[in-house]
């Protein structure tokens, strides 16, 4: 039984389909790559699971039942975690007290909470920033800060949106292996990614969408040499070349 | 931390004392007042300060809190001290309502929707005359003619809020609180159902604030809708007590409450008798100056802003 499991999802916008006839299944264990174009719906995929966007038809199954409908917050404690493309952290807090928030998803005491939040934030490398309020984090910073607060909700599945985005070559090597390091705890993992260094590298599978509709399934390998994929990237001319 | 302990000691101590060495009627009552705006001030910072769900309707609890206390007189019979719970426990059923009807909108839409309801609940109160007596008011029969007892039930109101309010804000409820405020969806992301949590922050500031109607009414042992349901003298002055003292401070409001009696009582005593009556008339303006002068100059109120304002009267004096 798959992890998670997309039927035929179908999300639209008023007159729009953002999303069209999407269907594909993460395995536990693996990391499973969602890439295409701006705009083509990968985010909206994202908040589709995990319901900030009502899904318009078809059914999201994690661990075999359905999640359709169910509440944001509820989502969560099935066990699906989430980061946010656009960062959000919780600005005036500090970094400490964002994941000490979020572990309280687990534990009810403050001193556990707390014990949570520090082990996470030395699993993330952010332990020396923890007194720093959120807002003065940089970007990078900010990234696995959402990562961190998502990994405090103690997820079986955790969704990274572009946690890649914005950094610089060393960063990116971090936050390539902090994507390892948190697959190695056990955590499967969906990820939405434009940086085909991150994408290629890390994801055990891929699944490439265009205007809302899957072009290609496959390895890293198979997308990177699929003709629908590379038009999509880099126009026609390109396929046929 | 040593400094902050010892403070609290000194003003717990003053406090106890006060109404000892203060002979004059006149400053326990202003205490007294202070101290009841303290409650409210505190339980309005709890929802907006905290939970960043800005009320304009905090004279709805208030007024109710008020009316329970004076009904038990008028329609049971019984002594209006009930109503320090009772009022507090109505207010809350009424929050319940007001939550689910206005925490369908968020931000400004949510101040909008309870100020809203402020007024139609003041209205209701005129109207309502078998139940309210109607513009009449409720006139009870005061249990003291001392001030001194008056002022300790006052005092242990406001301790028992600010620190059930502290407790709180330790505690899980407290992290959820402010999580809601700094983002509403990153917050539900991360397993926080903010329609309940928000709804809990509403509860309490409702019930603490019944709980202040409740003393009004037998502290003043008169009332009527346009007193306590005033959008004004109410549901204004708590948010200007939260400002002017420091939204999502603990000790903002208490410092608040006293200053917003303190310029209230000397606007409405014409600068205690040495200026024409005409100028007390000037007080709404001068709270809108007021207001004006904190959010350009002290955004975080006198307790956010404390070490700002430290460093530059001491620069004034060097």
């Amino acid at each position: 039984m798959a992890l998670l499991e997309l039927k035929k999802l179908v999300k639209d916008f008023g007159g729009l389909r953002a999303v069209n006839d999407v269907s594909f299944h993460v395995e536990k264990g693996e990391i499973f790559g969602l890439i295409g174009p701006n705009g083509s719906g990968k985010t909206t995929i994202f908040n589709c699971i995990n319901n900030f966007f009502p899904i318009t038809a078809g059914d999201v199954l994690f661990k075999g039942a359905s999640i359709k409908g169910l509440k944001t917050h509820q989502i969560c404690h099935l066990g699906i975690g989430r980061t946010f493309q656009v960062v959000k952290p919780l600005a005036r807090m500090t970094v400490l007290d964002n994941v000490t928030a979020s572990a309280f998803c687990r534990v009810n005491t403050i001193k556990e909470a707390q014990t949570e939040a520090h082990r996470i934030l030395d699993f993330c490398n952010l332990l020396k920033s923890k007194d720093r309020p959120a807002k003065s984090l940089p970007i990078a910073g900010r990234k696995r800060l959402e990562i961190a607060r998502a990994l405090a909700t103690r997820p079986e599945l955790l969704l990274l949106d572009e946690t890649a985005a914005g950094l610089n070559p060393s960063e990116l090597d971090e936050a390539i292996n902090l994507i390892r390091k948190i697959r190695e705890s056990g955590i499967t993992i969906l990820i939405v990614e434009h940086i085909m260094k991150v994408i290629m590298t890390i994801s055990d599978r891929i699944h490439a969408i265009n205007f809302g509709q899957t072009i290609a399934q496959g390895t890293p390998k198979e997308v990177a040499n699929n003709r629908a994929v590379i038009e999509a990237y880099l126009g026609e001319e390109y396929a046929q070349g | 931390m040593k400094s902050k302990h010892l403070a609290l000691i000194v003003v717990g101590i003053a406090a106890l004392v006060f109404p000892l060495v203060v002979p004059s009627d006149y400053y326990r009552h202003l205490v007294i007042i202070a101290l009841m705006w303290v409650v409210i001030g505190s339980a309005w910072n709890l929802l907006a300060g905290y939970t960043g769900q800005v009320s304009f309707g905090h004279a709805i609890f208030f007024g109710v809190g008020a009316y329970t206390a004076g009904i038990l007189v008028t329609k049971l019979q019984i002594s209006a001290w009930y109503g320090m719970i009772l009022g507090g426990v109505v207010a809350m059923a009424v929050a319940l309502f007001v939550g689910w009807v206005c925490f369908r909108l968020r931000g400004p839409y949510f101040a909008l929707a309870t100020l809203a309801g402020g007024e139609i609940i003041r209205l209701v109160a005129t109207n309502w005359e078998s139940l309210t007596e109607g513009m009449v008011g409720i006139l009870i029969i005061q249990s003291f003619r001392s001030k001194v007892p008056y002022y300790y039930i006052a005092l242990a109101t406001a301790a028992i809020c600010i620190y059930v309010i502290h407790l709180i804000m330790k505690s899980k409820w407290g992290y959820y609180f402010v999580s809601i405020r700094e983002d509403q969806d990153a917050a539900e992301s991360l397993g926080i159902s903010t329609t309940l949590y928000k709804n809990i922050s509403l509860l309490v500031s409702a019930f603490f604030t019944g709980t202040a109607g409740a003393f009004y009414m037998n502290y003043m042992a008169f009332i009527d809708p346009h007193v306590v349901f005033s959008l004004h003298y109410i549901s204004i002055m708590a948010i200007l007590v939260g400002i002017v003292g420091g939204v999502a401070t603990m000790m903002g409001p208490a410092v608040g409450a006293f200053i917003m009696v303190g310029v209230q009582e000397t606007f409405r005593s014409a600068l205690f008798g040495l200026v024409p009556k005409w100028v007390s008339q000037g007080h709404a303006l001068v709270f809108g100056l007021i207001v004006i002068f904190v959010i350009l100059f002290m955004a975080n109120g006198v307790v956010g802003d404390w070490a700002k304002i430290k460093k530059h009267v001491f620069r004034m004096k060097a």
